[in-house]
């Protein structure tokens, strides 16, 4: 069992670099550190590389450059122990609508991972609890594709933290999701992050969500612009200023990459 | 009659089972894909004048772990991988009839299937090797569900994805093989598609689904041995007609209930009667 205590941090990020096919730079030196019982919000345009953050730290892109920690460990020496005290919600997109699956079996995929070895019960419990937590029980014999896009975004969390991780990342979890149901799937992740004790990392475009949320903000754009209190990066013109500043120049880099990677597809401006 | 009904509900069982997987990774075709590589593994041995099932075998599961193995490291999309495996069977059996001079009777046995010749060697192993492919899924179908459900999340969860993706070509390769004998190369893709496309219609669950695909899979196969007993036609073409009008009754009856729902059909009143 890992031991955290404020003195160990939960993730610890040093001169991370990655390259897509040695060509395109996703992730420039990029260095923070993030405390227990934090809620990180992780802001940046589309292809600032917060996704590729994402996959360096659960080990899915291992050939990074620099160094990935988490609970003190590198990730890629002991990758299945550090993971099965993660919960990871992808983007909603990657999701097969038509799946059969109901709600039940999908949070109980959690549970597959996990080192620890449970019981028929005990399993159960814990779905049940997950379900609980994010106001499901109700729909527990409904299909995925049955429910709105917000409450499968909930299906999503409550599969992400079945097995009581100490960690959860969610990347966007909220694209393509009308604004009520945002509203109560970010009480949801101040819940979590609040009374569960959970520390989060929350990639999004709603800078009005992360500022409500979020304690501490990393701003990249491949990369790091600022890593703080949430309070001074909000607080900051000139910072807000930049900010949208690289996610213009990023736009042009993608369109420009894409341009030269697959010339058909990309539409003239 | 009665090998020909053991060895049919084994293999229905089987084809629904592995095919659930497939279709819902939207690789409803790789069956079809792996049917013509056993052709052309048949061909092998008929052209050898070795045993032909065993050659089917060995060249279908070489064909298929190398093209999957392809497709992990250079990226071909999986539709690709389809139509290579499909077309590279195909020609090498017609290459090897070509050579030994045409059609053999075994060949269109293979072909379009010969479910009531089977005899009682051939029934013990499609037996056997439809309990160990069923066992086998049996042990692995919460992680195959997973990654089928989304293979990123399945590997951040610790998942070996590669090795129970290997697992299963490997299950789906055999369990084509073995299926040959019943509908052929020609029509085995429908077994595998057809229960699991209207069993995902009104499955509430995988589990679910899974049992009503088998379900269907086995009448139907039942019910197009008895057909084609009944009526003289081939067992193959009948049990696969039998599947597609479970098919399209599951889709009739499914539009009628929503429409009725929905009030554009208005059920009899007896009360607006008058007498």
């Amino acid at each position: 069992m890992l031991n955290l205590t404020s003195a160990n941090p939960i993730v610890e990020i040093d001169h991370l670099s990655y390259w897509y096919d040695s060509s395109f730079l996703s992730l420039d030196d990029i260095s923070f550190v993030m405390e227990q019982a934090d809620l990180l919000g992780i802001i940046g345009p589309n292809g600032a590389g917060k996704t590729t953050l994402f996959n360096c730290i659960l080990g899915i892109l291992p050939d990074y450059r620099g160094t990935v920690k988490l609970f003190g460990k590198e990730i890629m020496k002991n990758r299945k122990v550090l993971l099965s005290n993660v919960g990871y919600v992808p983007q909603h997109t990657s999701i097969e609508q038509s799946f059969p699956a109901n709600i039940e079996e999908i949070i109980s995929f959690g549970l597959l991972g996990s080192l620890e070895k449970f019981s028929r019960s005990y399993a159960k419990d814990q779905v049940h609890k997950a379900m609980q937590i994010v106001g499901l029980t109700d729909k527990k014999n409904k299909r995925f594709n049955e429910l709105s896009g917000g409450q499968q975004q909930r299906v999503l969390i409550a599969k992400a933290m079945v097995h009581n991780p100490k960690l959860l990342i969610l990347d966007e979890p909220t694209s393509g999701i009308d604004e009520d149901t945002q509203d109560k799937f970010y009480d949801l992740i101040r819940k979590l992050n609040a009374e569960e004790k959970i520390s989060i990392i929350l990639s999004s475009h709603d800078l009005d969500a992360i500022s409500k949320l979020a304690n501490k903000v990393a701003c990249i754009n491949r990369k790091m612009h600022f890593h703080g209190d949430a309070k001074d990066f909000f607080g900051d013109e000139n910072m807000l200023k930049t900010y949208y500043e690289s996610a213009m120049q990023a736009h042009l880099r993608l369109h420009q990459f894409n341009a030269k990677s697959n010339p058909q597809n990309v539409p003239s401006t | 009659m009665q090998r020909a009904l053991i060895s049919g509900i084994a293999v229905a069982t089987i084809c629904s089972a592995i095919g659930l997987f497939l279709v819902l990774r939207k690789h409803s075709l790789f069956g079809d894909a792996m049917s013509h590589v056993a052709f052309g593994g048949l061909s092998i041995g008929l052209f050898l004048n070795l045993y032909p099932t065993w050659t089917a075998y060995a060249f279908t599961l070489i064909a298929a772990l190398g093209i999957t193995k392809m497709t992990d490291s250079i990226k071909i999309p999986p539709d690709s991988s389809v139509a290579i495996l499909l077309s590279s069977g195909l020609a090498t059996g017609i290459v090897l009839i070509s050579l030994s001079g045409g059609y053999s009777l075994d060949l269109f046995s293979f072909l379009f299937g010969s479910i009531l010749l089977i005899s009682t060697q051939d029934t013990i192993t499609i037996v056997f090797l439809s309990i160990s492919i069923l066992s086998i899924i049996v042990i692995m179908y919460r992680r195959l569900m997973y990654i089928t459900f989304d293979d990123k999340q399945a590997r951040v969860s610790g998942i070996n994805v590669k090795f129970a993706n290997y697992i299963f070509i490997v299950l789906a390769a055999i369990t084509v093989v073995t299926s040959i004998r019943l509908v052929g190369v020609l029509l085995i893709s429908a077994l595998i598609v057809l229960p699991n496309i209207t069993a995902i219609l009104f499955g509430k669950g995988f589990k679910k689904t899974a049992v009503i695909s088998v379900g269907i899979a086995v009448v139907s196969v039942v019910l197009g041995i008895i057909i084609s007993y009944l009526a003289n036609v081939a067992p193959a073409g009948a049990i696969v007609l039998t599947s597609v009008a479970i098919f399209l009754c599951t889709i009739v009856t499914r539009e009628i209930r929503k429409s009725i729902r929905s009030g554009k059909i208005t059920e009899p009143n007896v009360h607006n009667r008058s007498h």
